[in-house]
């Protein structure tokens, strides 16, 4: 019963199953001959032999691997296959994982790392080629060139690492810092909660882009770790605000209360009782980061409160473009235009990847895109609606 | 507890809060000052002259700094609720004034972009939502999702391109045209909102989207309800049932996002104005930080914060008359 807690939150299971179980336990029941423990059966445990039910060993130890199997299969696998359905999560994955390439080839080709030092697949930008080039004129230089010739797609290319790593810093620690503030004061309540609420909510109402300008212009970081982190410095409050309400209505469950009565631990209810149900929400919420730490890092880029002298970030390409009048001169446009669509196609790769995951956290949208699908919502649904 | 006193004193502890940041801001990060400017100036403008340089960190090392931290701290504190937000050396004149002076025009944009963005967002979605499947719905979808990927500001980019210069139908920066003076005047209201289309359109293209499939999802949701079902069986009109039981019940839930756009669009605002070189909270932060002057800088960050939160109270002071169901206290049970 302590264990095979984990498989139990799923609110996809069919309802058979959860019949299934209580009739065992009901069988179970009569069988006992010892009634010490009866009151603790009726919730559906499996346990075998009577009166030993928290020593019981052969039903209901899991090993670990088992264990981890099932949190990839129930968090990970079955989301999966259910978002795949959709195109705009093909579509959306597809865009990204192109990024993810663009930035190994850059990282392959400036990487000093043993073999990965004499591969060169794509050469850095450097100042070589004719000038301002528009696009698409001279194959070997596709996306044209700048006002000092350097090639624009190299460059395009060579920055996405740099992009990459400030995004992957920003999201991950907007959506840590967000899961554990939110979980430990949904399940904590109290004085805790109360405390942590209060600062979310302070930072919420910091206005972002403001508050990052400030700290940008006086810390003035060059780590694209540090700048990622800097960026998302409140905007891991909202987050934290949701999961907080999320966890508030699944603590109310029973598996949970169960997890409670038998005197576990917070921090293991916390992991395996309440993150399985909300890994797919924060999974989303990785991406929306993502996508916020593009926008503002690029803007801050754009309009120069980030200083760099080399072009290492879509957003100081288009400060160039934009300092040398792209935006009135048409032969020049091309240098404000080519980050751009850069900058759109990873957000939107971005946006159609976490609407195509929508339908898992919205049960109706799904039922109503495949017909085979069932949750329980849908079933309690169907049921009243034949009463009706 | 009342939730309204509950509530006001969180916006007061709010600001209170960004104060308190500020001063700490000013005041420094660990470590000497001086030597933080000068080496940060060096790597930015290596060949910066040594009075230059001394004039720099003059200017960003508040006066006070020798002070102690109590003391320094319950000063900044009373000036602050005084309305004294300092000096500014690039504008030569008090920070709170010259503030004071922009900000309608950040307001102003910010609150035209808010309420069309809604307007149109709303109305499409439940269009969306109404036709669910249809062609029309496909398309709307992928359009709403296309414009949204867009980052604002480079809508402001192409706009300005387009529309102001290529074209030149619409003023492409200024908050108003020389020519006009400020005034209550018919010609200078239109002009004034005829400058500020540009900055507004790149908002409202670019925030639609999410709000229209925001609404979308919300609408399929109340759709399935049964309360839409009795209703239907019990012959009410389509159109109550449209506006009163569907509307009603989908747009509640906007209510935060709308809370959330509020600071999403000041903090846009700072961008598109420098874009747009729009006379607002923008425009001056970012001429203070070109300037090095920093109490300038963080006057704009203190106030916009404070608008911000006075906005977020009044929407948050109006959801209880929307939705009678909020609950005022807190009952959930502490572990």
């Amino acid at each position: 019963m302590t264990v095979n807690r984990t498989d139990e939150p799923s609110d996809d299971e069919p309802g058979s199953g959860d019949a299934g179980s209580r009739f065992d336990g009901s069988a179970l029941f009569d069988r006992d001959t010892d009634g010490t423990d009866r009151e603790y059966r009726a919730d559906g445990g499996q346990s075998a032999g009577g009166g030993q039910m928290f020593s019981d060993s052969e039903f209901t130890d899991v090993t670990m691997g088992q264990r981890l199997s099932e949190v990839f299969y129930q968090s990970i696998y079955e989301p999966f296959v259910v978002a795949w359905e959709d195109w705009r999560t093909k579509v959306g994955l597809s865009i990204i994982s192109l990024y993810l390439l663009l930035g190994a080839v850059a990282w392959v080709s400036t990487s000093e790392f043993l073999i990965l030092d004499r591969i060169t697949i794509i050469e850095p930008a450097r100042g070589d080629g004719p000038i301002r080039l528009a696009p698409f004129q001279d194959w070997s230089y596709p996306l044209g060139t700048d006002m000092i010739g350097r090639d624009l797609l190299a460059a395009m290319i060579h920055a996405t690492p740099r992009m990459l790593q400030m995004i992957l810093a920003g999201a991950v620690f907007a959506t840590v810092v967000a899961t554990v503030v939110g979980t430990l004061a949904g399940y904590k309540g109290g004085i805790t909660e109360r405390a942590l609420m209060t600062i979310a909510d302070v930072l919420m109402t910091i206005p972002g882009l403001p508050l990052v300008i400030v700290l940008i212009v006086l810390i003035d970081p060059s780590s694209p770790y540090l700048i990622g982190i800097i960026i998302v410095v409140n905007a891991w409050a909202g987050l934290a605000r949701t999961i907080h309400s999320q966890v508030l209505t699944i603590r109310e469950h029973s598996y949970v209360e169960a997890s409670r009565t038998m005197g576990i631990g917070t921090p293991t209810i916390i992991r395996k009782d309440l993150l399985p149900n909300l890994m797919p929400y924060i999974l989303i919420n990785f991406t929306s980061m993502a996508r916020r730490v593009i926008y503002d890092s690029v803007a801050l880029y754009f309009l120069g409160v980030i200083s760099v002298n080399t072009i290492e970030n879509w957003g100081v390409m288009m400060n160039i473009g934009y300092e040398n009048n792209a935006l009135i001169i048409p032969e020049v446009s091309h240098l404000l235009f080519v980050p751009m669509v850069f900058v759109v196609g990873l957000s939107f790769g971005l946006i159609l990847f976490s609407q195509g995951t929508d339908r898992l956290f919205n049960p109706r949208v799904r039922a109503r895109g495949s017909g085979s699908t069932k949750s329980k919502d849908d079933e309690e649904i169907t049921t009243g609606g034949g009463a009706l | 507890m009342n939730w309204w006193v509950k509530r006001t004193g969180q916006a007061l502890f709010t600001i209170w809060a960004v104060v308190t940041i500020t001063f700490v801001l000013i005041r420094g990060l660990p470590g000497d000052p001086g030597d933080r400017i000068r080496e940060q100036a060096q790597r930015h403008n290596p060949d910066m002259s040594q009075a230059a340089l001394e004039r720099l960190i003059e200017a960003r090392i508040p006066a006070s700094y020798d002070d102690p931290v109590h003391v320094a701290y319950w000063e900044y504190l009373t000036s602050v609720m005084r309305g004294d937000l300092g000096y500014s050396t690039f504008r030569r004149a008090e920070v709170a004034p010259e503030i004071a002076s922009v900000l309608p025009w950040t307001v102003l944009i910010m609150s035209l972009s808010t309420a069309l963005m809604f307007a149109i967002g709303l109305g499409l979605g439940a269009l969306m939502a109404y036709k669910e499947g249809s062609r029309f719905d496909t398309a709307m979808t992928g359009a709403s999702i296309f414009f949204n990927s867009i980052p604002y500001y480079v809508a402001a980019v192409l706009l300005i391109a387009f529309l102001g210069y290529r074209l030149s139908v619409f003023p492409a920066r200024g908050t108003h045209s020389d020519a006009t003076d400020p005034g209550l005047s018919a010609h200078f209201i239109f002009d004034a909102l005829y400058h500020a289309t540009l900055p507004t359109l790149s908002f409202v293209i670019t925030g639609f989207g999410i709000i229209a499939l925001t609404m979308r999802g919300n609408s399929i949701q109340t759709l399935g309800e049964e309360y839409i079902r009795v209703a239907k069986l019990r012959g009410i009109p389509d159109r109550r049932i449209a506006l009163r039981y569907v509307g009603r019940n989908a747009i509640l839930p906007m209510w935060t996002t709308l809370l959330i756009s509020i600071g999403f669009m000041f903090g846009g605002a700072i961008i598109l104005e420098e874009i747009f070189q729009y006379r607002g909270m923008g425009w001056l932060m970012f001429r203070s930080i070109e300037h090095n002057d920093i109490y300038l800088m963080m006057g704009t960050f203190l106030i916009v914060t404070i608008a911000v939160v006075i906005a977020l109270w009044i929407a948050d002071a109006t959801y209880g008359w929307l939705d009678p169901r909020i609950k005022s206290g807190d009952d959930s049970e502490s572990y």
